[in-house]
């Protein structure tokens, strides 16, 4: 067994394996530290000889025994903590639960760190230091702050757990709906940080964005019938279907109107497209992940750029507008406009809504000016807005895309 | 666990109700209290009189020093507490809600502090 296959299994397992350890020793870092510890006794064992048949219940069972270890090591034996001793020693039959209860507790871990008793960005730091397994350092990254400082904000959160008595469980169901929403709210950042990165090097984390998918499937596994889990699978498998279309080999971005839509996934995007049907089928209002998924489904569905059916995707932004309304939406909208009446049309959109002050410092709102004024062939202003554009994004392959642009301009 | 459920509201409009509005208010607590002692959940609760008969005190350099009304001057002022038994923070959330005064003020959840023995 090579040390990146054993990489690759920890990567695979550690979300699931945890969030079973932490419903088993009820402490967020006694589960963090006991998993470091299964993985070290997994390191050493797997590579000598064979891997068990079930490494997560192996990782699961040996992280228990860990769990007891520390919690002997401990200088004081407290009443409390010999009772949790006894409790994790009686059940010592080798950990075998069926999978659907593995599931549960990663619903369980998903619900707990989305707890609105959290500041939402808490409640996304705490789901992908937790959930997704990142680093505290990749974290700080996806936030733009200090890893000292996402540190110390995920220490304190995982004290808040502890100390206010947050539950580690699934809510009961009347107080699912409203706490559904956070949670869907957090996968879809967790996706759209994999989509498109805030900053550095590279466009995308296809890891962010394939467990943002998982993390949606398991809903619409354990919650099925709701219209706003199915929306957002839809609209996450559907967007991430033409991942190998969107950049070149080189790292650089591959606009919709450019991309070879044979590199597009045609399986992930069949089964978007039955996921919409559904999630517009259950009855209730328009949910708006959805209403978003049925864009994407058109731009899916159509043969070329040319061919895609702008009115639709216009009139769909404006029932999305009337339902959930937002100046990032107003700004896809007037995107769309703009290919079904023309860039004028959708420039004195983008001018009122940069009027308003709804959207400063959003760094896509230059950029979508910057393209309707070079289609108008306003050059100057079409410069000075790539100019603002690239000043507002810390993503490399974006700054590149708009030098390119200013260079295709000038020729 | 046990928390404390600290009611802040305005003072100010308490004291522009009407008799027969008291009278409500205070009955709603009544039967709110009850209702948590039935269930097990009332360990400890009290109403505290208007902030203008508070005293803050601070000892600096070893000299006492007492200033008079509360430690902080805000809209919402701490009227009065209830410490409950309560299984996680989603049951003190419930329990919090249902207090009278979450309708118009609001109710800080904290847990009691342990001390190990």
């Amino acid at each position: 067994m090579s040390p990146a296959h054993i990489d690759k299994i920890f990567r695979d397992e550690a979300g699931r394996a945890l969030a079973t350890l932490i419903r088993l020793v009820g402490d967020f870092d006694l589960a963090e530290d006991a998993l470091q510890d299964a993985f070290a006794v997994a390191l050493e064992r797997w590579s000598a000889c064979e891997l068990p048949d079930n490494p997560r219940a192996w990782l699961v069972n040996v992280g228990r025994n860990k769990a007891i270890d520390r919690i002997r090591r401990q200088a004081a034996f407290r009443g409390k903590q010999q009772a949790l001793v006894h409790e994790l020693e009686s059940n010592a039959q080798a950990f075998d639960e069926p999978p659907a209860m593995l599931d549960d507790d990663m619903l369980r871990l998903i619900f707990t760190c989305c707890h609105p008793a959290f500041a939402p960005e808490v409640q996304v730091a705490l789901t992908l230091r937790t959930v997704c397994g990142l680093s505290t350092a990749q974290v700080a990254r996806a936030f733009l702050v200090s890893e000292d400082a996402m540190g110390q904000r995920l220490v304190r959160a995982k004290q808040k757990i502890r100390l206010a008595g947050i539950p580690y469980e699934v809510p009961e169901r009347d107080a699912l709906a409203p706490r559904l929403d956070g949670v869907l709210a957090v996968i879809y950042l967790v996706f759209t940080e994999g989509y498109v990165a805030t900053s550095g090097a590279d466009l995308m984390r296809p890891d962010l964005a394939v467990e943002a998918i998982r993390l949606g499937r398991l809903l619409d596994r354990l919650m099925p019938d709701r219209a706003a889990i199915k929306g957002l699978l839809a609209l996450m498998l559907l967007h991430d279907a033409r991942r190998a279309g969107r950049e070149t080999t080189a790292g650089d971005i591959v606009l919709l109107e450019e991309q070879d839509r044979s590199l597009w996934d045609r399986a992930q995007i069949a089964e978007g497209l039955r996921l919409v049907d559904d999630a517009l089928r259950v009855p209730g209002r328009p949910q708006p992940y959805a209403v978003q998924a049925a864009i994407a489904a058109l731009h899916a569905r159509a043969p070329n750029f040319e061919e895609t059916d702008w009115p639709q995707i216009a009139g769909l932004y404006e029932v999305l507008l009337r339902i959930n309304p937002s100046p990032v939406i107003e700004l896809n909208h007037a995107a769309a406009v703009s290919m079904v009446d023309g860039p004028a049309r959708a420039l004195d959109l983008v001018d009122a809504i940069a009027a308003r002050g709804g959207l400063d410092g959003y760094a896509l709102l230059p950029a979508v000016r910057a393209d309707l004024l070079r289609r108008l062939e306003r050059k100057q202003e079409a410069h000075e807005a790539y100019a603002a554009a690239t000043e507002a994004t810390q993503l490399e392959p974006l700054r590149r895309l708009y030098a390119r642009r200013v260079r295709e301009m000038d020729n | 666990m046990q928390y404390l459920l600290l009611i802040y509201r305005n003072e100010a409009e308490l004291s522009k109700m009407t008799p027969a509005d008291r009278q409500a208010m205070s009955a709603e607590y009544g039967t709110y209290t009850q209702s948590i002692v039935q269930s097990g959940h009332f360990k400890a609760g009290d109403g505290l009189q208007p902030t203008t008969t508070a005293t803050t005190v601070r000892v600096r350099d070893g000299k006492t020093l007492t200033t008079d009304g509360p430690f902080a001057e805000t809209r919402e002022q701490l009227g009065g507490y209830y410490l409950v038994e309560a299984k996680n923070l989603d049951t003190a959330i419930a329990l919090a809600a249902r207090i009278p005064h979450a309708k118009e003020g609001s109710i800080e959840v904290r847990p009691v502090m342990i001390y190990d023995k």
